[in-house]
Protein backbone atom coordinates (compact mmCIF):
# COMPACT_ATOMS: atom_id res chain seq x y z
CA UNK A 1 0.00 0.00 0.00
CA UNK A 2 1.33 3.41 -0.95
CA UNK A 3 1.64 6.10 1.68
CA UNK A 4 -0.72 8.49 -0.09
CA UNK A 5 -3.31 5.71 -0.24
CA UNK A 6 -2.91 5.06 3.48
CA UNK A 7 -3.45 8.72 4.35
CA UNK A 8 -6.50 8.73 2.12
CA UNK A 9 -8.03 5.63 3.75
CA UNK A 10 -7.47 6.93 7.26
CA UNK A 11 -8.93 10.31 6.35
CA UNK A 12 -11.98 8.79 4.65
CA UNK A 13 -12.51 6.35 7.51
CA UNK A 14 -12.39 9.11 10.11
CA UNK A 15 -14.74 11.36 8.17
CA UNK A 16 -17.22 8.48 7.76
CA UNK A 17 -17.20 8.27 11.53
CA UNK A 18 -18.32 11.87 11.88
CA UNK A 19 -20.79 11.84 9.02
CA UNK A 20 -22.98 9.59 11.17
CA UNK A 21 -22.15 11.09 14.52
CA UNK A 22 -25.18 9.81 16.37
CA UNK A 23 -25.01 6.31 14.97
CA UNK A 24 -21.28 6.10 15.69
CA UNK A 25 -21.96 7.32 19.20
CA UNK A 26 -24.64 4.67 19.69
CA UNK A 27 -22.40 1.93 18.28
CA UNK A 28 -19.56 2.94 20.59
CA UNK A 29 -21.97 3.05 23.52
CA UNK A 30 -23.31 -0.44 22.91
CA UNK A 31 -19.84 -1.85 22.28
CA UNK A 32 -18.52 -0.25 25.48
CA UNK A 33 -21.43 -1.78 27.43
CA UNK A 34 -20.74 -5.19 25.91
CA UNK A 35 -17.04 -5.01 26.65
CA UNK A 36 -17.76 -3.91 30.22
CA UNK A 37 -20.16 -6.76 30.88
CA UNK A 38 -17.77 -9.29 29.37
CA UNK A 39 -14.87 -7.76 31.28
CA UNK A 40 -16.61 -7.69 34.63
CA UNK A 41 -17.72 -11.31 34.47
CA UNK A 42 -14.34 -12.45 33.25
CA UNK A 43 -12.66 -10.61 36.10
CA UNK A 44 -15.01 -12.18 38.66
CA UNK A 45 -14.21 -15.58 37.19
CA UNK A 46 -10.53 -14.73 37.29
CA UNK A 47 -10.68 -13.71 40.94
CA UNK A 48 -12.59 -16.84 41.86
CA UNK A 49 -9.94 -18.85 40.08
CA UNK A 50 -7.15 -17.08 41.95
CA UNK A 51 -8.92 -17.60 45.28
CA UNK A 52 -9.37 -21.21 44.45
CA UNK A 53 -5.66 -21.53 43.70
CA UNK A 54 -4.78 -20.06 47.08
CA UNK A 55 -7.36 -22.23 48.73
CA UNK A 56 -6.01 -25.27 46.95
CA UNK A 57 -2.51 -24.62 48.22
CA UNK A 58 -3.74 -24.13 51.77
CA UNK A 59 -6.45 -26.73 51.75
CA UNK A 60 -5.59 -29.83 53.75
CA UNK A 61 -7.11 -33.17 54.50
CA UNK A 62 -6.17 -34.27 58.00
CA UNK A 63 -5.38 -37.98 58.35
CA UNK A 64 -5.18 -39.11 61.97
CA UNK A 65 -2.81 -41.96 62.60
CA UNK A 66 -3.55 -44.99 64.74
CA UNK A 67 -1.97 -44.45 68.19
CA UNK A 68 -0.59 -48.00 68.16
CA UNK A 69 1.57 -47.35 65.11
CA UNK A 70 5.30 -47.09 65.62
CA UNK A 71 7.27 -44.19 64.20
CA UNK A 72 8.58 -46.40 61.40
CA UNK A 73 5.12 -47.62 60.40
CA UNK A 74 3.77 -44.09 60.60
CA UNK A 75 6.49 -43.06 58.21
CA UNK A 76 5.39 -45.81 55.81
CA UNK A 77 1.81 -44.53 55.93
CA UNK A 78 3.10 -41.08 54.95
CA UNK A 79 4.95 -42.51 51.95
CA UNK A 80 1.85 -44.37 50.83
CA UNK A 81 -0.31 -41.26 51.14
CA UNK A 82 2.22 -39.35 49.08
CA UNK A 83 1.72 -41.84 46.25
CA UNK A 84 -2.03 -41.27 45.93
CA UNK A 85 -2.82 -39.72 42.53
CA UNK A 86 -4.31 -36.39 43.63
CA UNK A 87 -1.85 -35.76 46.45
CA UNK A 88 0.60 -32.91 46.01
CA UNK A 89 2.43 -33.23 49.33
CA UNK A 90 2.03 -34.57 52.83
CA UNK A 91 3.30 -33.06 56.03
CA UNK A 92 3.70 -34.91 59.29
CA UNK A 93 2.41 -33.16 62.38
CA UNK A 94 3.18 -34.60 65.80
CA UNK A 95 0.62 -34.48 68.56
CA UNK A 96 2.80 -31.91 70.33
CA UNK A 97 2.79 -29.63 67.28
CA UNK A 98 -0.93 -30.09 66.92
CA UNK A 99 -1.41 -29.05 70.49
CA UNK A 100 0.86 -26.02 70.10
CA UNK A 101 -1.14 -24.92 67.08
CA UNK A 102 -4.34 -25.48 69.00
CA UNK A 103 -2.99 -23.37 71.86
CA UNK A 104 -2.39 -20.46 69.53
CA UNK A 105 -6.11 -19.99 69.13
CA UNK A 106 -7.63 -17.99 71.90
CA UNK A 107 -9.11 -20.43 74.40
CA UNK A 108 -10.42 -20.02 77.84
CA UNK A 109 -7.87 -20.54 80.62
CA UNK A 110 -9.47 -23.75 81.81
CA UNK A 111 -8.99 -25.55 78.56
CA UNK A 112 -5.52 -24.14 78.22
CA UNK A 113 -4.50 -25.36 81.63
CA UNK A 114 -5.76 -28.86 81.00
CA UNK A 115 -4.24 -29.31 77.54
CA UNK A 116 -2.15 -32.41 77.18
CA UNK A 117 -0.43 -33.74 74.06
CA UNK A 118 -2.09 -37.10 74.68
CA UNK A 119 -5.43 -35.57 73.91
CA UNK A 120 -4.14 -35.21 70.35
CA UNK A 121 -3.12 -37.71 67.76
CA UNK A 122 -0.23 -37.70 65.32
CA UNK A 123 -1.50 -36.74 61.93
CA UNK A 124 -0.62 -36.05 58.34
CA UNK A 125 -1.76 -32.90 56.60
CA UNK A 126 -2.44 -33.99 53.03
CA UNK A 127 -2.37 -31.27 50.32
CA UNK A 128 -4.22 -31.94 47.08
CA UNK A 129 -3.56 -31.05 43.48
CA UNK A 130 -7.17 -30.57 42.41
CA UNK A 131 -9.85 -29.41 44.79
CA UNK A 132 -12.58 -30.88 42.58
CA UNK A 133 -11.45 -34.36 43.62
CA UNK A 134 -11.22 -33.73 47.35
CA UNK A 135 -14.08 -36.06 48.30
CA UNK A 136 -12.61 -38.99 46.41
CA UNK A 137 -9.10 -38.33 47.70
CA UNK A 138 -10.40 -38.18 51.26
CA UNK A 139 -11.93 -41.64 50.78
CA UNK A 140 -8.65 -43.00 49.47
CA UNK A 141 -6.80 -41.54 52.45
CA UNK A 142 -9.35 -43.05 54.81
CA UNK A 143 -8.88 -46.46 53.19
CA UNK A 144 -5.15 -46.46 53.93
CA UNK A 145 -4.14 -48.86 56.72
CA UNK A 146 -3.11 -46.96 59.82
CA UNK A 147 -5.37 -44.00 59.10
CA UNK A 148 -7.94 -44.01 61.84
CA UNK A 149 -9.95 -41.01 60.88
CA UNK A 150 -10.05 -38.22 58.32
CA UNK A 151 -11.20 -34.65 58.63
CA UNK A 152 -12.09 -32.70 55.51
CA UNK A 153 -13.96 -29.46 55.01
CA UNK A 154 -15.93 -30.12 51.87
CA UNK A 155 -18.29 -27.18 52.13
CA UNK A 156 -15.72 -24.46 51.57
CA UNK A 157 -14.19 -26.29 48.64
CA UNK A 158 -17.58 -26.94 47.08
CA UNK A 159 -18.65 -23.29 47.42
CA UNK A 160 -15.64 -21.92 45.64
CA UNK A 161 -15.72 -24.46 42.91
CA UNK A 162 -19.33 -23.51 42.27
CA UNK A 163 -18.53 -19.78 42.07
CA UNK A 164 -15.61 -20.42 39.77
CA UNK A 165 -17.53 -22.74 37.47
CA UNK A 166 -20.61 -20.53 37.27
CA UNK A 167 -18.66 -17.32 36.69
CA UNK A 168 -16.52 -19.11 34.12
CA UNK A 169 -19.48 -20.51 32.22
CA UNK A 170 -21.46 -17.27 32.39
CA UNK A 171 -18.56 -15.16 31.16
CA UNK A 172 -17.88 -17.59 28.33
CA UNK A 173 -21.50 -17.45 27.20
CA UNK A 174 -21.59 -13.66 27.60
CA UNK A 175 -18.42 -13.22 25.59
CA UNK A 176 -19.92 -15.24 22.75
CA UNK A 177 -23.29 -13.47 22.74
CA UNK A 178 -22.00 -9.95 23.31
CA UNK A 179 -19.28 -10.28 20.67
CA UNK A 180 -21.98 -11.08 18.14
CA UNK A 181 -24.11 -8.18 19.39
CA UNK A 182 -21.30 -5.66 19.09
CA UNK A 183 -20.17 -6.89 15.69
CA UNK A 184 -23.78 -6.57 14.56
CA UNK A 185 -24.21 -3.00 15.80
CA UNK A 186 -20.92 -1.80 14.34
CA UNK A 187 -21.73 -3.58 11.11
CA UNK A 188 -25.02 -1.71 10.92
CA UNK A 189 -23.36 1.63 11.50
CA UNK A 190 -20.94 1.00 8.70
CA UNK A 191 -23.68 -0.30 6.45
CA UNK A 192 -25.20 3.15 6.84
CA UNK A 193 -22.06 4.81 5.50
CA UNK A 194 -21.76 2.34 2.66
CA UNK A 195 -25.35 3.20 1.80
CA UNK A 196 -24.53 6.92 1.87
CA UNK A 197 -21.60 6.28 -0.36
CA UNK A 198 -23.14 3.82 -2.78
CA UNK A 199 -22.76 6.29 -5.68
CA UNK A 200 -19.12 6.80 -4.90
CA UNK A 201 -18.61 3.05 -4.60
CA UNK A 202 -20.29 2.55 -7.98
CA UNK A 203 -17.99 5.13 -9.56
CA UNK A 204 -14.92 3.63 -7.95
CA UNK A 205 -15.86 0.26 -9.41
CA UNK A 206 -16.59 1.81 -12.79
CA UNK A 207 -13.15 3.38 -13.06
CA UNK A 208 -11.45 0.16 -11.94
CA UNK A 209 -10.76 0.44 -8.23
CA UNK A 210 -9.93 -2.89 -6.64
CA UNK A 211 -12.19 -4.32 -3.96
CA UNK A 212 -9.37 -3.89 -1.50
CA UNK A 213 -9.19 -0.19 -2.22
CA UNK A 214 -12.93 0.25 -1.81
CA UNK A 215 -12.89 -1.72 1.42
CA UNK A 216 -10.10 0.08 3.28
CA UNK A 217 -11.87 3.30 4.36
CA UNK A 218 -14.66 1.22 5.88
CA UNK A 219 -12.21 -1.06 7.60
CA UNK A 220 -10.59 1.98 9.17
CA UNK A 221 -13.96 3.33 10.21
CA UNK A 222 -14.70 0.05 11.99
CA UNK A 223 -11.20 -0.01 13.44
CA UNK A 224 -11.63 3.47 14.92
CA UNK A 225 -15.05 2.61 16.33
CA UNK A 226 -13.67 -0.56 17.94
CA UNK A 227 -10.56 1.12 19.29
CA UNK A 228 -12.49 4.05 20.73
CA UNK A 229 -14.90 1.60 22.38
CA UNK A 230 -12.13 -0.44 23.94
CA UNK A 231 -10.40 2.68 25.29
CA UNK A 232 -13.55 3.93 26.97
CA UNK A 233 -14.45 0.45 28.19
CA UNK A 234 -10.99 0.03 29.70
CA UNK A 235 -11.22 3.23 31.74
CA UNK A 236 -14.74 2.38 32.90
CA UNK A 237 -13.70 -1.18 33.72
CA UNK A 238 -10.98 0.18 35.92
CA UNK A 239 -13.45 2.35 37.82
CA UNK A 240 -16.03 -0.43 38.13
CA UNK A 241 -13.42 -2.89 39.33
CA UNK A 242 -11.97 -0.50 41.88
CA UNK A 243 -15.46 0.26 43.20
CA UNK A 244 -16.34 -3.44 43.49
CA UNK A 245 -13.04 -4.25 45.22
CA UNK A 246 -13.59 -1.37 47.60
CA UNK A 247 -17.04 -2.56 48.61
CA UNK A 248 -15.83 -6.14 49.10
CA UNK A 249 -13.06 -4.98 51.42
CA UNK A 250 -15.55 -2.80 53.29
CA UNK A 251 -18.14 -5.57 53.75
CA UNK A 252 -17.69 -7.56 56.96
CA UNK A 253 -18.95 -10.85 55.58
CA UNK A 254 -16.70 -10.74 52.53
CA UNK A 255 -13.46 -9.78 54.26
CA UNK A 256 -11.95 -13.18 53.70
CA UNK A 257 -12.05 -12.63 49.92
CA UNK A 258 -8.82 -11.41 48.48
CA UNK A 259 -9.31 -9.26 45.38
CA UNK A 260 -6.46 -9.05 42.89
CA UNK A 261 -5.58 -5.33 42.59
CA UNK A 262 -6.31 -3.84 39.15
CA UNK A 263 -2.76 -2.52 38.91
CA UNK A 264 -1.60 -6.16 38.82
CA UNK A 265 -3.74 -7.07 35.84
CA UNK A 266 -4.21 -3.87 33.83
CA UNK A 267 -1.83 -4.97 31.10
CA UNK A 268 -3.60 -8.19 30.09
CA UNK A 269 -6.96 -6.44 30.53
CA UNK A 270 -5.89 -3.58 28.24
CA UNK A 271 -4.52 -6.06 25.72
CA UNK A 272 -7.71 -8.12 25.74
CA UNK A 273 -9.96 -5.06 25.44
CA UNK A 274 -7.83 -3.63 22.64
CA UNK A 275 -7.85 -6.89 20.72
CA UNK A 276 -11.56 -7.43 21.28
CA UNK A 277 -12.29 -3.85 20.16
CA UNK A 278 -10.30 -4.28 16.97
CA UNK A 279 -11.80 -7.67 16.19
CA UNK A 280 -15.30 -6.29 16.76
CA UNK A 281 -14.64 -3.15 14.70
CA UNK A 282 -12.91 -4.76 11.76
CA UNK A 283 -15.24 -7.77 11.85
CA UNK A 284 -18.22 -5.43 11.82
CA UNK A 285 -16.97 -3.46 8.84
CA UNK A 286 -16.10 -6.58 6.86
CA UNK A 287 -19.59 -8.01 7.38
CA UNK A 288 -21.09 -4.67 6.39
CA UNK A 289 -19.28 -4.37 3.07
CA UNK A 290 -19.15 -7.99 2.02
CA UNK A 291 -22.36 -7.75 0.05
CA UNK A 292 -21.30 -4.49 -1.56
CA UNK A 293 -18.24 -5.88 -3.19
CA UNK A 294 -19.79 -8.58 -5.28
CA UNK A 295 -19.46 -7.74 -9.03
CA UNK B 1 -9.59 -4.09 -29.73
CA UNK B 2 -13.12 -5.28 -29.11
CA UNK B 3 -14.29 -8.58 -30.53
CA UNK B 4 -17.66 -10.24 -29.96
CA UNK B 5 -18.33 -13.69 -31.41
CA UNK B 6 -21.81 -15.28 -31.43
CA UNK B 7 -22.72 -13.49 -28.22
CA UNK B 8 -26.09 -14.29 -26.69
CA UNK B 9 -27.52 -12.78 -23.54
CA UNK B 10 -30.56 -14.04 -21.73
CA UNK B 11 -31.40 -12.17 -18.51
CA UNK B 12 -32.41 -14.08 -15.37
CA UNK B 13 -36.07 -13.30 -16.00
CA UNK B 14 -35.91 -15.01 -19.41
CA UNK B 15 -35.68 -11.88 -21.59
CA UNK B 16 -33.52 -12.56 -24.64
CA UNK B 17 -31.62 -9.29 -25.12
CA UNK B 18 -28.96 -10.42 -27.59
CA UNK B 19 -29.28 -13.21 -30.16
CA UNK B 20 -25.93 -13.95 -31.77
CA UNK B 21 -23.88 -10.77 -32.02
CA UNK B 22 -20.60 -10.91 -33.95
CA UNK B 23 -18.74 -7.63 -34.11
CA UNK B 24 -15.17 -6.38 -34.29
CA UNK B 25 -14.05 -2.85 -33.41
CA UNK B 26 -10.41 -2.05 -34.08
CA UNK B 27 -8.20 0.21 -32.03
CA UNK B 28 -8.70 3.85 -32.93
CA UNK B 29 -12.15 3.38 -34.51
CA UNK B 30 -15.19 5.57 -33.90
CA UNK B 31 -18.42 3.56 -33.92
CA UNK B 32 -22.04 4.56 -33.45
CA UNK B 33 -24.28 1.85 -32.02
CA UNK B 34 -27.89 2.62 -32.97
CA UNK B 35 -31.23 0.87 -32.78
CA UNK B 36 -34.72 1.14 -31.34
CA UNK B 37 -35.43 1.05 -27.66
CA UNK B 38 -34.98 -2.43 -26.23
CA UNK B 39 -32.81 -3.60 -29.13
CA UNK B 40 -29.94 -4.50 -26.77
CA UNK B 41 -27.55 -1.52 -27.03
CA UNK B 42 -27.09 -1.04 -23.29
CA UNK B 43 -26.76 -4.79 -22.88
CA UNK B 44 -23.72 -4.73 -25.18
CA UNK B 45 -22.23 -1.86 -23.16
CA UNK B 46 -22.71 -3.75 -19.89
CA UNK B 47 -21.03 -6.80 -21.37
CA UNK B 48 -18.05 -4.69 -22.39
CA UNK B 49 -17.61 -3.21 -18.91
CA UNK B 50 -17.91 -6.57 -17.19
CA UNK B 51 -21.08 -5.58 -15.37
CA UNK B 52 -22.86 -8.65 -16.77
CA UNK B 53 -21.60 -11.85 -18.39
CA UNK B 54 -22.77 -13.34 -21.71
CA UNK B 55 -24.97 -16.43 -21.71
CA UNK B 56 -22.89 -17.83 -24.54
CA UNK B 57 -20.33 -16.72 -27.11
CA UNK B 58 -16.95 -15.04 -26.68
CA UNK B 59 -15.98 -11.46 -25.89
CA UNK B 60 -12.44 -10.17 -26.01
CA UNK B 61 -11.77 -6.57 -25.07
CA UNK B 62 -8.36 -4.94 -24.78
CA UNK B 63 -6.80 -8.37 -24.42
CA UNK B 64 -9.16 -9.58 -21.67
CA UNK B 65 -11.39 -12.55 -22.46
CA UNK B 66 -14.65 -11.83 -20.67
CA UNK B 67 -15.60 -15.47 -20.37
CA UNK B 68 -12.35 -16.29 -18.59
CA UNK B 69 -11.69 -13.07 -16.71
CA UNK B 70 -11.10 -13.40 -12.97
CA UNK B 71 -12.53 -11.08 -10.33
CA UNK B 72 -9.06 -9.69 -9.79
CA UNK B 73 -8.65 -8.78 -13.45
CA UNK B 74 -11.94 -6.94 -13.81
CA UNK B 75 -10.56 -3.70 -12.27
CA UNK B 76 -7.69 -3.84 -14.75
CA UNK B 77 -10.11 -4.20 -17.65
CA UNK B 78 -12.15 -1.27 -16.36
CA UNK B 79 -9.06 0.92 -16.17
CA UNK B 80 -8.64 0.45 -19.91
CA UNK B 81 -12.17 1.72 -20.60
CA UNK B 82 -13.73 5.08 -19.80
CA UNK B 83 -17.52 4.95 -19.45
CA UNK B 84 -20.00 7.79 -19.93
CA UNK B 85 -23.74 7.67 -19.16
CA UNK B 86 -26.77 9.69 -20.09
CA UNK B 87 -27.22 10.82 -16.46
CA UNK B 88 -23.57 11.96 -15.96
CA UNK B 89 -23.19 10.23 -12.55
CA UNK B 90 -21.08 12.92 -10.96
CA UNK B 91 -20.65 13.18 -7.20
CA UNK B 92 -22.75 16.19 -6.19
CA UNK B 93 -20.77 16.99 -3.03
CA UNK B 94 -17.50 17.20 -4.93
CA UNK B 95 -16.21 19.95 -7.18
CA UNK B 96 -15.23 19.32 -10.78
CA UNK B 97 -11.62 18.95 -9.70
CA UNK B 98 -12.52 16.62 -6.82
CA UNK B 99 -14.67 14.45 -9.08
CA UNK B 100 -11.68 13.89 -11.30
CA UNK B 101 -9.16 13.42 -8.50
CA UNK B 102 -11.54 10.94 -6.87
CA UNK B 103 -11.50 8.82 -10.04
CA UNK B 104 -7.71 8.99 -10.17
CA UNK B 105 -7.18 8.20 -6.51
CA UNK B 106 -9.47 5.18 -6.87
CA UNK B 107 -6.89 3.57 -9.12
CA UNK B 108 -3.98 4.52 -6.91
CA UNK B 109 -2.62 7.59 -8.74
CA UNK B 110 -0.16 9.68 -6.72
CA UNK B 111 -1.04 13.27 -5.74
CA UNK B 112 1.68 14.51 -8.06
CA UNK B 113 0.24 12.65 -11.08
CA UNK B 114 -3.23 13.90 -10.18
CA UNK B 115 -2.09 17.54 -10.02
CA UNK B 116 -0.45 17.43 -13.41
CA UNK B 117 -3.08 15.37 -15.23
CA UNK B 118 -6.33 17.13 -14.28
CA UNK B 119 -5.61 20.59 -15.81
CA UNK B 120 -4.67 18.89 -19.07
CA UNK B 121 -7.92 16.92 -19.25
CA UNK B 122 -10.06 19.89 -18.22
CA UNK B 123 -8.53 21.95 -20.96
CA UNK B 124 -9.25 19.19 -23.45
CA UNK B 125 -12.97 19.29 -22.61
CA UNK B 126 -12.96 23.09 -22.34
CA UNK B 127 -13.75 23.38 -18.65
CA UNK B 128 -10.58 24.88 -17.21
CA UNK B 129 -12.69 27.84 -15.99
CA UNK B 130 -15.00 25.59 -13.97
CA UNK B 131 -12.40 23.68 -11.97
CA UNK B 132 -13.76 24.54 -8.54
CA UNK B 133 -17.48 24.56 -9.26
CA UNK B 134 -19.96 21.97 -8.10
CA UNK B 135 -21.99 19.90 -10.60
CA UNK B 136 -25.24 21.70 -9.76
CA UNK B 137 -23.60 24.98 -10.74
CA UNK B 138 -23.02 23.68 -14.28
CA UNK B 139 -25.27 23.25 -17.33
CA UNK B 140 -26.16 19.75 -18.52
CA UNK B 141 -23.65 19.99 -21.37
CA UNK B 142 -20.93 21.08 -18.96
CA UNK B 143 -21.76 18.30 -16.56
CA UNK B 144 -21.47 15.78 -19.38
CA UNK B 145 -18.10 17.25 -20.28
CA UNK B 146 -16.98 16.72 -16.69
CA UNK B 147 -18.10 13.10 -17.03
CA UNK B 148 -16.09 12.82 -20.25
CA UNK B 149 -13.08 14.32 -18.49
CA UNK B 150 -13.49 11.76 -15.72
CA UNK B 151 -13.69 8.95 -18.27
CA UNK B 152 -10.46 10.23 -19.84
CA UNK B 153 -8.52 11.11 -16.75
CA UNK B 154 -7.02 7.65 -16.21
CA UNK B 155 -5.92 7.57 -19.83
CA UNK B 156 -8.00 4.61 -21.11
CA UNK B 157 -7.59 3.40 -24.67
CA UNK B 158 -11.35 3.05 -25.16
CA UNK B 159 -14.28 5.35 -24.38
CA UNK B 160 -17.75 3.84 -24.20
CA UNK B 161 -20.73 6.20 -24.04
CA UNK B 162 -24.33 5.06 -23.50
CA UNK B 163 -26.60 7.81 -24.87
CA UNK B 164 -24.31 10.60 -23.71
CA UNK B 165 -26.54 13.25 -25.28
CA UNK B 166 -29.89 11.87 -24.18
CA UNK B 167 -30.43 14.69 -21.69
CA UNK B 168 -29.11 17.53 -23.83
CA UNK B 169 -30.55 19.90 -26.43
CA UNK B 170 -29.40 19.51 -30.08
CA UNK B 171 -26.72 22.22 -29.87
CA UNK B 172 -25.14 20.75 -26.73
CA UNK B 173 -25.43 17.26 -28.19
CA UNK B 174 -23.48 18.30 -31.23
CA UNK B 175 -20.79 19.82 -29.01
CA UNK B 176 -20.46 16.61 -27.07
CA UNK B 177 -20.23 14.49 -30.23
CA UNK B 178 -17.57 16.79 -31.63
CA UNK B 179 -15.64 16.48 -28.40
CA UNK B 180 -15.83 12.69 -28.62
CA UNK B 181 -14.68 12.96 -32.25
CA UNK B 182 -11.68 15.01 -31.16
CA UNK B 183 -10.83 12.50 -28.45
CA UNK B 184 -10.99 9.78 -31.10
CA UNK B 185 -8.58 11.74 -33.29
CA UNK B 186 -6.12 11.74 -30.39
CA UNK B 187 -6.06 7.94 -30.67
CA UNK B 188 -8.78 6.68 -28.33
CA UNK B 189 -11.29 4.09 -29.56
CA UNK B 190 -14.81 5.51 -29.13
CA UNK B 191 -18.10 3.59 -29.04
CA UNK B 192 -21.23 5.74 -28.77
CA UNK B 193 -24.76 4.47 -28.28
CA UNK B 194 -27.36 6.92 -29.50
CA UNK B 195 -30.95 7.32 -30.60
CA UNK B 196 -30.38 10.53 -32.47
CA UNK B 197 -30.33 9.92 -36.16
CA UNK B 198 -29.71 13.56 -37.11
CA UNK B 199 -26.59 13.58 -35.07
CA UNK B 200 -25.27 10.39 -36.61
CA UNK B 201 -25.93 11.74 -40.08
CA UNK B 202 -23.64 14.71 -39.43
CA UNK B 203 -20.64 12.47 -38.93
CA UNK B 204 -19.29 10.16 -41.59
CA UNK B 205 -18.51 7.36 -39.15
CA UNK B 206 -19.11 3.66 -38.88
CA UNK B 207 -22.66 2.82 -37.77
CA UNK B 208 -23.69 -0.53 -36.31
CA UNK B 209 -27.46 -1.03 -36.31
CA UNK B 210 -29.17 -3.27 -33.84
CA UNK B 211 -32.72 -4.59 -33.77
CA UNK B 212 -34.22 -7.15 -31.42
CA UNK B 213 -30.83 -8.34 -30.30
CA UNK B 214 -29.39 -8.79 -33.78
CA UNK B 215 -27.11 -6.69 -35.98
CA UNK B 216 -29.12 -5.44 -38.96
CA UNK B 217 -26.57 -3.16 -40.53
CA UNK B 218 -22.90 -2.23 -40.31
CA UNK B 219 -21.19 0.41 -42.44
CA UNK B 220 -20.35 4.08 -42.86
CA UNK B 221 -23.38 6.34 -42.48
CA UNK B 222 -26.89 5.60 -41.33
CA UNK B 223 -28.16 4.34 -44.67
CA UNK B 224 -25.55 1.61 -44.98
CA UNK B 225 -27.11 -1.82 -44.99
N1 LIG C 1 -31.47 -6.29 -15.94
C1 LIG C 1 -32.36 -6.73 -16.85
N2 LIG C 1 -33.14 -7.80 -16.56
C2 LIG C 1 -34.01 -8.27 -17.45
N3 LIG C 1 -34.19 -7.77 -18.67
C3 LIG C 1 -33.46 -6.72 -19.03
C4 LIG C 1 -32.50 -6.15 -18.15
N4 LIG C 1 -31.92 -5.10 -18.76
C5 LIG C 1 -32.47 -5.04 -19.97
N5 LIG C 1 -33.39 -5.99 -20.15
C6 LIG C 1 -34.17 -6.26 -21.35
O1 LIG C 1 -33.27 -6.56 -22.39
C7 LIG C 1 -33.70 -5.96 -23.61
C8 LIG C 1 -32.58 -5.05 -24.12
O2 LIG C 1 -32.40 -4.00 -23.20
P1 LIG C 1 -31.31 -2.85 -23.39
O3 LIG C 1 -31.30 -2.07 -22.14
O4 LIG C 1 -30.05 -3.47 -23.83
O5 LIG C 1 -31.96 -2.01 -24.56
P2 LIG C 1 -31.47 -0.65 -25.21
O6 LIG C 1 -31.22 -0.94 -26.63
O7 LIG C 1 -30.37 -0.07 -24.43
O8 LIG C 1 -32.77 0.25 -25.05
P3 LIG C 1 -32.86 1.84 -24.78
O9 LIG C 1 -32.60 2.49 -26.09
O10 LIG C 1 -34.30 2.03 -24.38
O11 LIG C 1 -31.91 2.18 -23.74
C9 LIG C 1 -34.98 -5.22 -23.31
O12 LIG C 1 -36.04 -6.05 -23.68
C10 LIG C 1 -34.93 -5.04 -21.80
O13 LIG C 1 -36.24 -5.04 -21.30
MG1 LIG D 1 -30.12 1.67 -23.20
Amino acid sequence: MQRHDFTYFVHEGASNLFSHGFMSFAAVGVTVACLLIMGTFSLVAYNAEMLLKTLESEYEILAFIDDDFSAARTQQVGEKLQQLPNVKSVEFITRQEAMDAFEQRALDDYTRAHLDPNMFRDRYAVFVKDLNLVRQTAEEVRAEAGVEDVRVDEDIAGGFILVRNVAGAVSLALVAVLLVVSVFIISNTIRLTTFDRRDEIAIMKMVGATNGFIRWPFVYEGFFLGLLSSLIAFVLQWLVYAALAQSIVAADTLKFLRVVPFSDIWKPVALTFGTAGMVIGVGGSLTAIRKFLQV
Amino acid sequence: MIRLKDVEKEYENGTYALRGITLTIDDGEFVFLVGPSGSGKSTIIKLLTGEIMPTSGRIIINGFSMTKISDRQIPLLRRSIGVIFQDFRLIEKKTVYENLSFAMRAVGASPRTIRSRIPYVLELVGLEEKTNQYPHELSGGEQQRVAIARALVNNPNTIIADEPTGNLDPARSLEIMRLLGRINELGTTVVVVTHERDLVDRFQKRVVMLDQGKITGDGVGYEAK
